[in-house]
């Protein structure tokens, strides 16, 4: 079982959180506008990296709050976990 | 290739079984061939065969980052059905099927087909509910599935418990009779041994690194751990890396790729008839002609490529067998392993051409594409061949997530088998 340190808690046992997939996909401001190859884009794919992963998880039962995590998916060691409306840390 | 029968066994073991040849060869890549399969799973060595035997392609390979079979190919529970809902998807896996019917015969290996019936447990109202259109929509489409009671489901499946008590309760079960299990390596190894007689060349731990393409942007070649190949048409069958491989030619693919789990239990006596699944508290399990139970977990939560997971997601599947069969409760589990399936949005495959000239794309099958082996290599191998899909495949693109013509498969597909 993963450890994951949430933001607001510290560590906590993955069970105690909610997986929300790829972070930083922000929905277009104008889907109207938006062309149909685009919008499935948008909607339906996905980077899915061998290595680095920008995500979302949620403190669902421990303060419930969202935020993001960066993840090797190789290894399925968390590199960082920040709060949302932070900026992706640079790893470099 | 040396045949297979009782007569050659026999004349074999006269010789104390020292005659055998190996079944495939390991040759050294070439520079060049008419077509290239990345991927030595079962699909990908199946499409190299059905290239050669019926679209006369003979100068082709299978790359393989590690060993044939060594992917989901080799990790999976073996579960053997069709009973989709969709009409697509049932003439797709029900095509599949007919082929698994005669496949020890085509190939001469025997794959250990066992027509032993699939069993998918109702709990709830809405289970019984879908499971009745379901077995409506199939007997339209001429797929074989069937109702049965509660009582009629532990008759065909004794060690079921469906008495009172059960925090979900039993409340019948849909049943494909002509669904089952196959041995899951013997599938790649005759797949490859047949292809290798055929002359196609498989060549195991060349990792493909690179897609090139040319000006007009169609494929022109591979870069690989062992050097580069050119190659004008590219088939793409790396289930679980297909997103990667994939952005090597400049694609984005509407995939996941996460861990799913599965376990076996010591060996036993034979005492389990038939393949049980229930989607509803997430469990399915079979014996094994080893004697093992085979039991299928559940994905893990996130995406991943490190081919394990967590141990409470077994543990909550082991909390369901226990459940409904209480005679298991006793048994030791022996071993745990992982695969990495690619998932689509709407639980269905892609099998297609792509936007880039030469370049050809099976993947998508998720927790399910084992079933479909014989019938995804066989349409791939006519989708590179012809430069065009079968009239099966051709609703299976990339572009139906574009077109909103999705084939929403997510409740046939719930469970993870
Ligand atoms: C635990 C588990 C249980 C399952 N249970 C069932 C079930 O009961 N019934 C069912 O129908 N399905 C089941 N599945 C799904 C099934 O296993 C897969 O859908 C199917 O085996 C996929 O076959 P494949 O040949 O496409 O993939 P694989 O066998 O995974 O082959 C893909 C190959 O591509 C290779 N590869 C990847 N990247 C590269 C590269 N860059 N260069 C060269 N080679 C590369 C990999 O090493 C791999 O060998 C299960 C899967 C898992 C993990
Ligand atoms: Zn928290």
């Amino acid at each position: 079982m993963l450890l994951i340190v949430c933001p607001y808690c510290g560590e906590r046992p993955e069970i105690e959180f909610s997986y929300g997939g790829e972070a930083h996909l922000v929905r277009p401001k104008d889907p109207a506008s938006l062309g149909d190859a685009e919008w499935a884009d948008y909607l339906y794919a996905r980077s899915n990296p061998k290595g680095v992963h920008a995500e979302r998880w949620r403190h669902t039962h421990g303060c419930a709050r969202f935020f993001n995590a960066l993840r090797d998916t190789l290894s399925d060691r968390f590199l960082a976990t920040y709060r949302i409306g932070e900026q992706r840390p640079d790893l470099a | 290739m040396q045949r297979f029968s009782a007569l050659s066994l026999i004349r074999h073991s006269l010789g104390g079984h020292l005659g055998w040849q190996p079944q495939w060869r390991s040759p050294e890549p070439k520079a060049e061939y008419d077509a290239v399969i990345v991927g030595a799973g079962g699909h990908g060595l199946g499409a190299a065969y059905y290239l050669a035997k019926e679209h006369g392609m003979r100068n082709i390979a299978v790359l393989e980052k590690g060993w044939l079979g060594g992917g989901n190919t080799g990790r999976n529970t073996t579960i053997i059905r069709s009973n989709y809902l969709y009409d697509e998807s049932a003439a797709l896996y029900d095509h599949a099927l007919k082929l698994w019917e005669n496949l020890s015969r085509e190939l001469n290996y025997n794959v250990m087909f066992s027509q032993r019936g699939v069993m998918m447990l109702a709990h709830t109202v809405h289970d019984v509910q879908i499971f009745k259109r379901h077995v409506h929509a199939n007997r339209a489409n001429g797929v074989d599935n069937e109702w049965l009671t509660a009582e009629q489901a532990k008759e065909f499946c004794p060690p079921l418990h469906i008495g009172p008590g059960l925090r979900y309760p039993v409340l019948g079960a849909a049943l494909q009779r002509r669904g089952g299990t196959a041995r899951h390596d013997a599938v790649a190894w005759g797949y490859a041994r047949a292809a290798d007689a055929l002359g196609v060349d498989i060549i195991q731990n060349c990792e493909v690194t690179a897609i090139r393409r040319g000006t007009a942007g169609a494929v022109e070649a591979v870069e690989t751990s062992r050097g580069a190949i050119r190659t004008r048409k590219i088939g793409v069958s790396a289930a679980g890396n297909t997103s990667v491989v994939m952005a090597m030619a400049g694609l984005r693919m509407p995939l996941e790729s996460y861990p799913l789990q599965a376990l076996v239990s010591e060996p036993v006596k034979p005492m389990f008839p038939c393949v049980a699944m229930s989607n509803t508290i997430h469990a399915y399990i079979s014996q094994s002609d080893k004697g093992e139970l085979v039991i299928g977990a559940g994905m893990d939560a996130y995406v991943s490529y490190s081919q394990h997971g967590a141990l409470h997601i077994p543990a909550q599947t082991l909390e369901a067998i226990c459940e409904l069969f209480p005679m298991f409760r006793r048994m030791r589990m022996l071993r745990n392993w992982g695969g990495i399936v690619d998932v689509t949005p709407d639980r269905s495959p892609i099998l297609a051409k792509t936007e880039v000239a030469g370049l050809y794309v099976n993947c998508g099958w998720g927790t399910g594409g084992f079933k479909a082996t014989p019938g995804a290599a066989h349409l791939l191998a006519w989708t590179i061949a012809k430069d065009e899909p079968h009239p099966i495949n051709a609703p299976f693109t990339i572009e139906r997530f574009r077109d909103g013509v999705v084939i929403d498969e997510a409740a046939a597909a719930a469970v993870s088998h």
